[in-house]
């Protein structure tokens, strides 16, 4: 995990010294603010990592001496197939072309999307197939 | 759902003991599917037939220039034509291809993990780029046409007066769901290599083109939610009255070219890293050598991404409000780590035994055309002459051979990482046929291109002066597409004549990475058993255990019983 650290923390430093010069001299906002948010990007999740990174033991992905035995376990629980994302798709298409066709499409469109967020939520609480 | 275990220790005497998968066929498993191998082949097909369709718009737009005054289309259609040709090949073909389809496909099994990590949301990613590119292209089917302002929609070019119509809205409309398809996809990826490698695989282990689509995720999730955003403002701007982008209103022009080009550079390395990557897994492969400068390598893609959040407004310099010096030290300095990476290669390939395959060939006119396009990039980073070479044939002419290179870098993978994916290799003579035809036809169709620039033949025109050079110079370039065109038929022939016909076997080039470990196809969750990892290249320290790598670096720990470092 330190490694991911490291990597995240080292961009959002590097993006910080960017802002900071740029910003100090162009005294232009757009561009500073979207720098800012992009320091923000490294450091959250990098100082999130180096967190749990001091408080939990190497993972077996970290330990250049592991062994596949090592590693032994459930590693996840991954859907064999799902409907829900073709359905959420659907759904998001449709809202799309209610920017464009009229709002009426708003209502299959969300529709869709509600139903796909309730039921792939319910997919993944209890398990679950096409 | 079901619960994935490691895979069992290998010894050599295992055999393949396995799970079978048993899932719907046919239409309902391409809708239904949640495996990363399936959803990146749909991606594959997706994107290879949207650069079909870009290439098409392409081929009529060089025709339209072969004569100066020519009226194959009309000058609303030739907007038209430009416009969706750069927006296809940008947002539907480059990105998508690479993180979409082969890193989708490759990564995983490229580190060891049974799928992506959220392969729900990977089946959304794919469900919201088609729809994207169906709803971009559908702006051809209303009466006013596709979108016609150009792929980067400058404001206030772009706002309901200068452009009414449901094409200019269809088109941001698609972009909308592209982008969140690329953001998912981003997150997908990084979350994937940070959580999902196999025991062993330290960061400093993964394959290089793994390492470059892990900066890749990480450079979407800092560039596309700006795009994304702009994009919203811009249809507010549009629809419901708000003056962002107006002057009138007291909005700012020139803010749409901020925040469209803080997207916009980052995206040209959201397309490059990808095939940068890909090229470093095909050339050691076929030098027979280990990558020269792994730790380089690395270093120089994290340079590439992290400069390259800060060199947006070079594309600015001649609205005379950004930053100059700024902008030009820092896209000049992109030069260095994208030199590291040339000087990489050559040094891969420096003393190696290489293999003149179909795969190593594209990859070679890979690092020859970007360097082409990476050299003329330098010239522009220089304000003094991008001011006069603005808005000419230059700049079309150096974003082509990067492009260009990206789509030599992509046809590699396709033919390494193609009997990986289907289980059958691509005809080889075919293959090389292709790589003459496609190498020789970029630089007939850019070369031109870069004299006509510097002549001052401007961008997007339908129409220009009876002038006898311009002329020539154009019907070089329509040459050169129709040789691009034809390479592209000739990829086409190859794949109807060699389907199904030359089995691949697991590891048809004694590759190094893991992805050649498995069998070919890889089975549902990718391997029925995995090596002990303690190098870069854990397939051939198991194929070769009297040639193991020992890691980058010259530290004989590691309790490796063979400590020497090879040297071919």
């Amino acid at each position: 995990m330190k490694a991911e650290a490291k990597l995240m923390l080292g961009l959002g430093l590097f993006f910080g010294l960017m802002c900071a010069v740029y910003w100090n001299w162009s005294l232009e906002n757009a561009g500073g603010v979207m720098m800012f948010a992009g320091m923000l990007l490294g450091f959250l999740p990098g100082g999130y990592f180096y967190w749990w990174s001091r408080r939990m033991k190497a993972r077996p992905e970290d330990d250049p001496y592991a062994t596949q035995a090592g590693g032994a376990g459930v590693i996840g629980s991954f859907p064999g197939t799902s409907i829900w994302p073709f359905t959420m798709g659907m759904g998001a298409f449709l809202v799309v072309l209610a920017l464009v066709f009229g709002i009426w499409f708003l209502i299959p469109g969300l529709g869709l999307v509600g139903w796909a967020v309730l039921g792939g939520t319910s997919e993944g609480r209890r398990g679950g197939k096409v | 759902m079901t619960d994935v275990l490691n895979p069992p220790v290998t010894t050599p005497s295992d055999d393949h003991g396995h799970e079978e998968h048993h899932g719907p066929t046919g239409i309902l498993k391409w809708i239904t599917t949640t495996d990363h191998k399936v959803i990146g082949l749909s991606y594959t097909v997706t994107s290879v037939l949207m650069l079909v369709i870009g290439g098409l718009f392409a081929e009529i737009i060089r025709f339209q220039l072969a004569t100066p005054n020519a009226n194959l289309v009309s000058l609303a259609q030739y907007n038209e034509l430009f416009t969706m040709h750069g927006s296809v090949m940008i947002y539907l073909f480059a990105g998508p291809f690479a993180f979409g389809g082969l890193a989708n496909i490759i990564v995983p099994i490229q580190i060891g993990a049974p799928d992506m990590a959220f392969p729900r949301l990977n089946a959304l990613s794919y469900w919201l780029y088609l729809t994207g590119a169906i709803t971009m292209l559908a702006g051809f089917f209303t009466a006013g046409g596709a979108a016609n302002f150009g792929w980067v929609a400058y404001a206030p070019l772009s706002n309901s007066i200068n452009t009414p119509g449901a094409g200019a809205d269809l088109w941001i409309g698609g972009l909308l769901l592209t982008g969140f398809s690329a953001i998912f996809t981003g997150v997908n990826l990084t979350a994937t290599i940070f959580y999902l490698r196999a025991p062993g695989m330290t960061m400093f282990r993964m394959p290089i083109f793994t390492w470059n689509m892990l900066v890749t995720g990480i450079l979407i999730l800092l560039a596309f939610p700006v795009l994304t955003a702009g994009l919203v403002m811009l249809y507010c701007d549009r629809h419901f009255g708000t003056h962002i982008y107006s002057v009138t209103g007291g909005g700012v022009p020139v803010l749409w070219q901020h925040i469209f080009w803080f997207w916009g550079h980052p995206e040209v390395y959201i397309l490059a890293l990808p095939f940068f990557g890909m090229v470093t897994e095909i050339i050691p492969v076929f030098s027979r050598k280990p990558v020269f400068g792994y730790k380089g390598m690395i270093f120089a893609t994290l340079s590439i991404a992290a400069l390259s959040l800060g060199v947006w407004a070079h594309h600015m310099f001649t609205t005379g409000v950004v930053l100059l010096p700024f902008f030009s030290i820092m896209s000049l300095l992109i030069a260095v780590p994208t030199g590291i990476k040339i000087f990489n290669w050559i040094g891969t390939m420096w003393r190696g035994q290489i293999w003149f395959s179909t795969a190593m060939l594209m990859a070679i006119g890979f690092v020859v055309t970007f360097l082409i396009g990476g050299l003329t990039g330098i010239y522009l980073a220089s304000p003094p002459l991008d001011f006069f070479t603005h808005d000419t044939y230059f700049v079309v002419a150096h974003f082509h051979s990067v492009v260009m290179a990206l789509v030599l870098g992509g046809m590699a993978g396709l033919y390494y990482w193609g009997p990986k994916i289907t289980g059958y290799l691509l005809n080889e003579r075919y293959g090389k046929i292709q790589f003459w035809f496609l190498f020789i036809g970029t630089q007939v169709f850019t070369f031109p291109q870069y004299l006509l620039g510097l002549r001052g033949m401007p961008r997007r025109v339908a129409i220009y002066a009876h002038d006898p050079q311009w002329k020539l110079l154009n019907d070089w370039s329509t040459i050169g597409a129709i040789l691009i065109g034809v390479s592209t038929l000739i990829f086409v022939v190859n794949v109807a004549v060699s389907w199904k016909k030359y089995p691949a076997g697991d590891n048809p080039w004694d590759a190094h990475t893991l992805e050649w470990f498995t069998t070919s196809p890889p089975p549902h969750h990718n391997f029925y058993r995995l090596p002990q990892i303690r190098s870069e290249r854990p397939t051939w320290d198991y194929n070769h255990p009297e040639h193991r790598s020992l890691g980058h670096g010259k530290h004989p720990g590691l309790g490796d019983p063979h400590p020497e470092v090879v040297e071919d």
